[in-house]
């Protein structure tokens, strides 16, 4: 495409049906303890 | 649902519910927001006297496709799903373990109220840390990575306890199939090399408290008696830092409204060497000096642009580091269930007292109303675990119409009880903040994307 760069292929729609496993780190335990950093996770079940 | 905004030379259309990100063109950005109401006649004539028609059209077709593809435009069709999921049974993954509930500084704006969150100073025995471990195994279910962090207070104040926790997870989890992920809080006084050991060895990461300047620092966490405390710590950080590879550990610093150019004590926490940082807004009360007050976003606001431009030009000169608040992970980050179910506080995540009381986090520790139960009796408030449960994003009314919803979780349900009296609510200038990290953090993936 010329006047538009896609910077990710995986679509948030497609983690419906494997997603939800629970094995990624929990936000608190990160680094945080006052914010809810969920979206700082990464996926365990790849 | 679209979010598109321009930072720092970039333009970025934010695709809110495939979580797809686009960069793109001046032509694009301004087609986008016409796309879904005006025909492509319409737009063409509404945007003629900017850009040529053929650019117009070209770019109408790019959108058209990105569209089809089911990456602009996409609707939020996962409430019934998240209905469904939340009825799951609940298992426990995590546990806080308040191992010392008292502390060697004094920090000024310490929610645990100098390490006694509104109680006794006391610490935890290996009796009450082994039933926590033991009541963690036994209602975990088929998860295998388990979390447990020593927290405080000062978790070093009882750092023989530590160790035996520690040795007790590792002969459990074998017998168990289940791994224990073990983490360390500390604020550095009582950090000698038995500790670094230990840590190196047994800790999956280690947060060591910092604020960044000097003065910043110990304005905020001075001893009991009043000194500082930078000058002590600063050097036994970075031995661990490297000690660590500069991996698996984060400084961690806390912003308060005396230090809202904080981008300088993050830039100075990078120039004393470490690679790992974190600085995060403080929670406090409004009448609390310290407090940030909704006129202080603005400059938050703009701190957080200086900071990523700068660490932009870091990157570029070789100097990286990593900002806690800036990750995000746009190929490979949570599932949909994750990212809508919330931190999971009160429901896979617990705080456990020195005397094995259990609370929904580390933040509810004290206030009574949130006592769910202990390690012996196991959890008995029930009713005050499904408040948790049902705790997500579609639960929250503010948080129907934002972008950032799928990155937050609906943010920190502590932080909205502690405003609004509710954690169905959320906490207004956290929610500032956080919107503009997350427009930091995909600028950051824009740039890095154009290297390539």
């Amino acid at each position: 495409m010329k006047h538009v760069k896609t910077l990710n292929t995986k679509k948030l729609q497609n983690t419906v049906k494997k997603g939800g496993c629970g094995e990624c780190q929990t936000s608190c335990q990160s680094a945080c303890k006052t914010s809810c950093t969920v979206g700082n996770q990464s996926c365990e079940n790849k | 649902m679209v979010h598109q905004y321009k930072n720092n030379g970039y333009n970025i259309v934010l695709d809110v519910n495939s979580g797809a990100v686009h960069v793109v063109d001046d032509v694009a950005y301004d087609v986008i927001p016409l796309f879904e109401t005006s025909t492509k006649e319409e737009i063409i004539d509404s945007l003629k006297e900017r850009y040529l028609q053929a650019e117009i059209t070209e770019s109408y077709e790019e959108v058209k496709e990105l569209a089809e593809q089911g990456s602009l435009f996409t609707k939020d069709q996962y409430q019934g799903y998240m209905e469904q999921f939340q009825d799951r049974p609940t298992v426990v993954k995590a546990l806080c373990l308040h191992i010392a509930h008292d502390c060697n500084l004094a920090c000024r704006y310490c929610f645990a109220e100098e390490g006694e969150y509104h109680g006794r100073r006391a610490l935890m025995s290996f009796e009450v840390g082994k039933a926590a471990l033991d009541f963690l195994i036994a209602n975990s279910g088929s998860r295998r990575n388990l979390e447990v962090d020593f927290f405080g207070g000062e978790p070093l104040l009882n750092f023989d306890v530590v160790k035996r926790l520690v040795a007790y997870g590792r002969e459990q989890e074998k017998l168990h199939d289940k791994k224990f992920r073990f983490t360390l809080t500390t604020n550095g006084v009582l950090l000698d090399d038995e500790v670094m050991e230990f840590a190196n060895q047994e800790m999956a990461n280690v947060v060591l408290s910092i604020d960044g300047r000097k003065e910043v620092h110990d304005k905020m966490r001075p001893f009991r008696k009043g000194a500082g405390s930078y000058e002590l710590i600063v050097p036994k950080f970075q031995k661990l830092a490297e000690s660590r590879n500069q991996d698996r550990y984060y400084v961690r610093g806390t912003f308060t409204h005396h230090n809202l150019d904080f981008s300088k004590d993050v830039l100075h926490l990078a120039d004393l060497g470490f690679r790992q940082i974190s600085v995060e807004p403080v929670v406090a009360q409004p009448e609390d000096d310290y407090a940030l007050q909704e006129a202080d976003v603005p400059k938050l606001l703009e701190e957080y642009d200086t900071l990523a431009a700068e660490m932009l030009k870091r990157h570029r000169e070789g100097k990286d580091f990593n900002f806690f608040h800036f990750m995000i992970d746009l190929e490979g980050g949570p599932c949909v269930a994750k990212r809508l179910s919330g931190c999971g506080s009160g429901t896979e995540y617990l705080a456990v007292t020195p005397w094995g009381d259990f609370y929904p986090c580390h933040q509810f520790v004290g206030d009574e109303a949130f006592l769910m139960g202990n390690v012996t009796d196991g959890l008995q408030n029930k009713q005050l675990q499904n408040q948790f449960k049902r705790c997500n994003v579609y639960a929250k009314e503010k948080c129907r119409e934002c972008f950032a919803r799928f990155y937050c979780s609906g943010g920190c349900a502590a932080n909205s009880y502690h405003f609004h009296g509710s954690i169905t609510d959320a906490y207004d200038i956290g929610c500032e903040l956080q919107k503009k990290r997350i427009e930091c953090a995909i600028m950051l993936k824009a740039a890095l994307a154009e290297e390539e």
